[in-house]
């Protein structure tokens, strides 16, 4: 692990764990409910990633915003999202964030400064980019944060992007979520050189990370926010990490693009979740008993979220034309 | 009343729009030098660089940044300089704003305007010409407007500004120089109203944007052939002012839409089919609709010419279906 900030705050990183664990247990959840068919769409998982969702949005209030991807579900939890109103969502329900209106791709919670997962991929850029302005405009010291996956990389919108915060001085943190592949394409196939130079390009500070360690990646993270604060930004974040799942959850035969060798070695000896269970033991910070007890009552909470959303109705068919234009 | 310039009439809806309410600003290729056509002349020395933006020529950045500031709380006003550039930034207007506020379930609204220069401008050839409305108003989400004089310029564009919806906002490049009388002081023209231009009992001519003009001077002939025409600007695409032309076609018994845009897929067959489904017998004639045919639009001015809409076919068109009305 990198190397830590004093061990003053013990909740904050036993609030870490327990958001990772949060989103690793979501996910499983979602995962089970596409393979049971009871979810109407399918869905793209965020296990392997959590210590970037995490890392990032524990630097961040509620204040800042973050523009979110088709595999989104971590950022929303890491930004605070509770379970019931995320597996409404997927499955459609009344309840759900958006109503049923979006589902697993498209959920945004407004009230913690998630302004939404997007389906197209790097269709976030311009978003992050503006709220980001938006802030520059008002003279509020409020920080955007972009994640964006490594394909994302070779969209257009992001060299335009780039340019206009780097010009504009924009305090908007660009955070690419290298999980090594691009659908069902290796990186190196797809991103000609380094992802970094393309920010160092436009003078943008770029920064490479361990992906699969939150206190590295939430260390950096928050150094970087205190910065774009200032005025200092924008920056740029390469965090390497895995995907565990295919591009999405209807991908489970993967060996004609990735062996099981490789998805074995990732999940044994890099997942961000081990490795921090084991410094927080490691470091007197929590025991294997309260760790146990804690992933415990995540897995009970989202269980119960999940029968909750089963059960949830759907919203009215009367709802169809609502929100297509302001009231 | 005061005679000002359509151009002159959208820079004093932007000046007033930024006066009145501070979240309102824009940004695009330009507009601190007056942008292209020199409609934000003088805007950046009263409200400063931060509120007159000039960009980089990256349509889809000015349009999603828009995006996510009008998410944010503000009221960004977009400059694509040509409607024609703004298929660069077609991502962030037809899948960004014009969604957002349905797919995430209401919990955002996105006031923005994208103005969107339009139209045949003598010459200008297949990439700054085109009239693209039928392309927004199929889209859910998007309001659609389309001002064809200096006061409806100034009304309009006040009132798209204050709207919370992105609007796209067409104005056409022949009209920046027409003058016309505005009333002093607040003018504001709701959306969705159309304007009854002139009366007729015979015929009822339903056009938008410049093609309004050559209805009415066609209107002017036909009315010296004994043939009354009733000229409707829809001046709002979308939402259209279906009860007004309903109204209107329910009296006369015939309709010619009347548009610049390739007539096969315009906005035209949608009125025309409209009308069809709610007055086929109350229909004297076929409903008649006039737009271009389906070529880019040439350079040469002969071929360019084969491509507009002019108030001789217009004419033309008015007599075949009126025929009975001229012998009597």
């Amino acid at each position: 692990m990198a190397d830590a900030e004093p061990k003053t705050n013990a909740e904050d990183y036993l609030r870490m764990y327990r958001q990772m664990v949060r989103i690793r247990t979501f996910e499983d959840n979602a995962n089970q409910l596409y393979l049971s068919a009871k979810m109407p769409g399918l869905t793209h998982m965020y296990s392997g990633e959590e210590a970037i969702a995490v890392g990032i949005c524990e630097a961040l209030t509620d204040e800042d915003r973050i523009t979110s991807t088709h595999r989104g579900h971590g950022h929303c939890v890491a930004k605070g999202a509770e379970f019931k109103e995320m597996f409404c969502e997927l499955l459609g329900k009344e309840e759900g964030y958006c109503r049923g209106k979006g589902g697993s791709m498209h959920i945004a919670d407004q009230s913690h400064g998630n302004l939404g997962a997007n389906a197209i991929v790097g269709g976030s850029m311009g978003i992050a980019t503006g709220s980001a302005l938006r802030a520059k405009l008002q003279g509020s010291d409020d920080v955007t944060v972009c994640f964006f996956g490594d394909g994302a990389t070779a969209q257009g919108l992001m060299y335009e992007v780039m340019n206009m915060a780097a010009l504009w001085k924009l305090p908007v943190i660009y955070a690419c979520e290298n999980n090594g592949y691009s659908e069902y394409t290796r990186t190196e196939e797809i991103a000609a050189g380094s992802i970094t130079a393309r920010a160092e390009a436009f003078g943008i500070e770029a920064h490479q990370v361990d992906g699969q360690d939150v206190l590295a990646v939430n260390a950096l993270t928050r150094r970087l926010v205190e910065r774009a604060r200032r005025g200092e930004g924008p920056f740029f974040m390469e965090l390497m990490t895995y995907r565990y799942h295919g591009h999405h959850v209807g991908d489970i035969n993967r060996e004609y693009y990735r062996s099981k060798d490789e998805e074995k070695d990732w999940k044994e000896n890099r997942d961000p979740i081990i490795r921090f269970r084991a410094w927080l033991v490691t470091e007197g910070i929590a025991s294997e008993d309260e760790i146990e007890a804690m992933n415990a009552e995540i897995v009970k909470d989202a269980a119960e979220a999940v029968s909750y959303a089963e059960a949830a109705p759907y919203p009215d068919a009367s709802e169809v034309d609502m929100h297509v234009y302001a009231d | 009343m005061s005679v000002i310039s359509y151009l002159e009439a959208g820079k004093r809806a932007v000046r007033e729009e930024m006066q009145r309410d501070p979240t309102v600003w824009a940004l695009g290729e330009d507009l601190g030098r007056g942008g292209v056509f020199g409609q934000y002349k003088g805007l950046i020395d009263e409200f400063g660089p931060e509120r007159i933006a000039d960009t980089p020529i990256s349509e889809a950045c000015i349009m999603g940044a828009a995006v996510g500031a009008a998410m944010t709380g503000t009221r960004p006003i977009v400059e694509m300089r040509f409607s024609d550039f703004a298929l660069c930034a077609i991502d962030e207007l037809v899948n960004q704003a014009a969604k957002a506020r349905f797919m995430f379930g209401g919990q955002m609204r996105v006031p923005m305007v994208v103005r969107e220069p339009t139209g045949m401008w003598r010459s200008s050839a297949a990439q700054h010409s085109q009239s693209l409305e039928s392309w927004y108003t199929h889209i859910p989400g998007l309001v659609v407007v389309a001002p064809a004089t200096p006061a409806d310029n100034l009304g309009l564009l006040k009132s798209a500004i204050r709207n919370d919806d992105p609007v796209v906002y067409l104005e056409h490049k022949n009209l920046w120089p027409l003058e016309g009388e505005v009333p002093e002081g607040e003018h504001l023209v709701p959306l969705g109203e159309a304007q009854i231009v002139r009366t007729g009992r015979d015929l009822t001519l339903v056009t938008w944007s410049a093609t309004r003009h050559s209805c009415v001077a066609a209107a002017d002939a036909l009315e010296k052939q004994g043939i009354e025409a009733e000229v409707i600007d829809l001046r709002t695409l979308w939402p259209w002012d279906r009860d007004r032309v309903l109204a209107s076609v329910e009296k006369t018994g015939r309709l010619i839409v009347a548009h610049e845009a390739v007539a096969v897929s315009g906005f035209g067959a949608e009125i025309a089919a409209t009308v069809a489904e709610a007055l086929h017998h109350r229909l004297k004639a076929p409903v008649q609709r006039l737009g271009a045919p389906r070529i880019p639009i040439a350079y040469a001015p002969p071929l360019e010419d084969e491509a507009r809409v002019t108030e001789k076919k217009i004419i033309d068109a008015a007599k075949a279906l009126c025929l009975p009305v001229a012998a009597s």
